[in-house]
């Protein structure tokens, strides 16, 4: 489950290794992207994050940060160094979290992460979504 | 600054403003000076794909994830040439006479709104779609009501040449639904009536508006603005706000006009609702056809109404409660899943309203009544038992814990689907029917306008979109939206004829 060691820097900076972990954890498909369908990930999450106000994205930093901290202290390790188990525990718990900070938190991360894999024609072609503008007519 | 001058002018695009201009467009030979701004942009047809993250880019304000100021609700909010008419599916109810009753608005008549909406639901091309246009996911809530005691009505929709693209709620690909953008605005620029899109309105003055035109953003979706970019001051004897119920209140309230009724923004509903997929051993049709052919009406008994839905990758996954292999496992099923949306009847409570930041920007704040999350349960429960008595084999549950139900469980599905397990932050919870902020009433001690959208204290300013609901309407909006919006304009015209 963890992210393969050759994981590019993008402009996450630093904190992109944990974040791709995180986001396996999230969408256990993107464990089996290579990096550049990693980066192609990424890219609609960075994407979307410079159309929106610019506190939102120094939010999701800080709370990949959170995680990170939280992970230190829980099992000595950082995301991107968690087994499958242990991730998953981890986000658990913040989606759960009695924290209201945190569980939106773990929302906004969530929603991104989606949005970076399942608005990939790739993901939606891999679960069979067919829609068409053609409508019925794509499908005689 | 640029100055222009107008006899009225209009906010907003959608079912109120498209309204509005149409009806005020045939004064224009006899020499009304009429303008309508619209914040959103005007896209080609050739720019409705269909694909989802463009088209919610393109069409939704923050692209479909407008957040309320705890972050617990998604707002869905049209922002483009037609507004949320856009992007809706194109349902078409009339009010119904016990909420109209119930609002207890002077000079507000039942009978009137029908009269009206019926006159608009022709105009609209309404009807019900014929049976070898339904699908699966359309039959099975039919099916599954029938097998739990339910009766699904069908939903009367206005679309004309649809060719079943399931894509509503991302603008429709082939011009097939009647929004304001395919009938009423065409009509009203035919007349003379002059539409400016990426047009924001700042703020409004005494009988004027501070209006910025925008440039087209580079690679964005659809055509130039039709005024230079810019900032503008654009004097008019009557301005008609219909910029939908955040957008008007929040435009109000940033705009600080001395006399403004102190209710701007109090009232706020939205309908709150859960996407609710099951699970089917076979495959069925779903997304394609028409996505929402039918519903549930359990309004006045149980707060509730069940709609049938279908929606795309993402927004079904972020939907979805969870994360992990139990969520990819609901996602890899697409093929075999059938939705229902159920939408809770909230209705006016203090402090849920719509108020600005210290840009100005919309904040709305909302908080889940106990109500509201008893018929969200509710109507979760309804859901599961319409979804295993048409044969699903699990189905997901945000208000359980975990959220999937097996069919094991049909029998215990009270005991499983409880309001315990509503956490707000965790629990997805979106809405599309914003409603409220400048309510109707008597005076301006319990409102903001009379029941011809006149504002209180200021003639010269009407309201004419869903931020006239004193509350909740129950059912999908935007008929009644047209209905009271062609009352403002009835009124309009015939002060603009003095």
């Amino acid at each position: 489950m963890t992210p393969p060691p050759s994981a590019p820097t993008g402009t996450f900076g630093p904190m992109e290794r944990d974040l791709r972990a995180l986001a396996v954890g999230i969408v256990p498909e993107i464990a089996r992207l290579d990096d550049a369908g990693w980066r192609a990930v990424a890219t609609v999450v960075e994407e979307a994050l410079a159309s929106r106000p610019a506190p939102l994205r120094r939010k999701l930093l800080l709370f990949v940060r959170v995680l990170g901290w939280i992970s230190v202290a829980r099992y000595a390790a950082r995301p991107a160094s968690l087994d499958a188990v242990r991730l998953g525990r981890l986000l658990a718990s913040v989606e759960r979290s009695r924290l209201l900070l945190l569980r939106r938190g773990f929302w906004g991360l969530r929603t991104l992460v989606f949005m970076g894999y399942w608005t990939r024609p790739e993901s939606a072609a891999a679960i069979g979504y067919r829609a068409r503008p053609e409508g019925w007519e794509a499908r005689r | 600054m640029n100055e222009r001058d107008y006899d009225v002018v209009v906010v907003g695009s959608g079912a109120g403003g498209g309204t509005v201009a149409q009806a005020l467009a045939p004064m224009v030979a006899d020499g009304l000076r009429v303008a309508l701004f619209e914040k959103g942009p005007r896209l080609r047809d050739d720019e409705f794909t269909g694909r989802e993250i463009e088209m919610a880019s393109a069409l939704y304000e923050d692209g479909g994830g407008f957040l309320t100021a705890d972050g617990t609700l998604t707002l869905a909010l049209g922002s483009a040439y037609g507004g949320s008419t856009v992007v809706y599916t194109g349902t078409s109810l009339t009010a119904p006479e016990r909420v109209i009753r119930g609002w207890g608005v002077p000079g507000l008549d039942h009978a009137d709104v029908v009269a009206r909406s019926r006159r608009y639901a022709d105009e609209n091309n309404v009807h019900l779609l014929p049976d070898d246009e339904i699908n699966d996911n359309n039959r099975l809530f039919v099916e599954g009501c029938r097998g739990a005691g339910y009766a699904a009505e069908q939903f009367p929709i206005n679309v004309k040449g649809c060719l079943g693209s399931s894509l509503c709620n991302l603008g429709c690909p082939n011009a097939a639904k009647q929004g304001t953008n395919r009938v009423q605005l065409p009509r009203a620029e035919a007349l003379g009536v002059e539409v400016v899109t990426r047009a924001e309105v700042l703020r409004v003055e005494e009988r004027a508006l501070v209006v910025r035109v925008h440039d087209e953003p580079q690679g964005a979706k659809g055509l130039p603005s039709e005024w230079a970019p810019g900032d503008y001051r654009v004097r008019a004897r009557i301005v008609v706000l219909a910029a939908g119920a955040v957008g008007t209140p929040a435009l109000l309230l940033r705009s600080a006009l001395p006399g403004l009724p102190a209710r701007v923004g109090e009232g706020f509903t939205c309908h709150p609702a859960h996407i609710l997929v099951a699970e089917h051993a076979r495959e069925i049709t779903n997304d394609v056809g028409h996505p929402k052919s039918y519903y549930l009406d359990r309004a006045e008994d149980e707060g509730f109404i069940l709609e049938t839905c279908m929606y795309f990758p993402f927004t079904t996954a972020k939907n979805l409660v969870g994360f992990g292999e139990a969520h990819s496992r609901f996602m890899n099923a697409f093929r075999r899943l059938q939705m229902i949306l159920v939408l809770a009847c909230d209705h006016a409570t203090p402090g849920n309203r719509v108020a600005i930041d210290r840009d100005g920007r919309a904040v709305v704040h909302y908080r889940f009544t106990p109500d509201v999350v008893r018929s969200l349960v509710r109507a979760t429960r309804a859901s599961a038992r319409i979804f295993f008595a048409a044969g699903a084999v699990r189905v997901h549950a945000p208000s359980a814990d975990p959220p999937c139900l097996e069919v094991s469980d049909a029998a215990r599905i009270d005991e499983r689907v409880s309001e315990r397990h509503f956490l707000p932050g965790r629990t997805s919870v979106s809405a599309a029917h914003p409603m409220g902020g400048c309510g109707m009433g008597r005076d301006a001690g319990d409102s903001v306008t009379d029941a011809w959208g006149r504002v209180h204290g200021l003639p010269w300013l009407r309201i004419a979109d869903a931020s006239l609901f004193p509350d909740s309407l129950e059912i999908n909006p935007y008929l009644s939206i047209m209905a009271l919006a062609d009352r403002v304009a009835e009124a309009v015209r015939a002060e603009a004829t003095r």
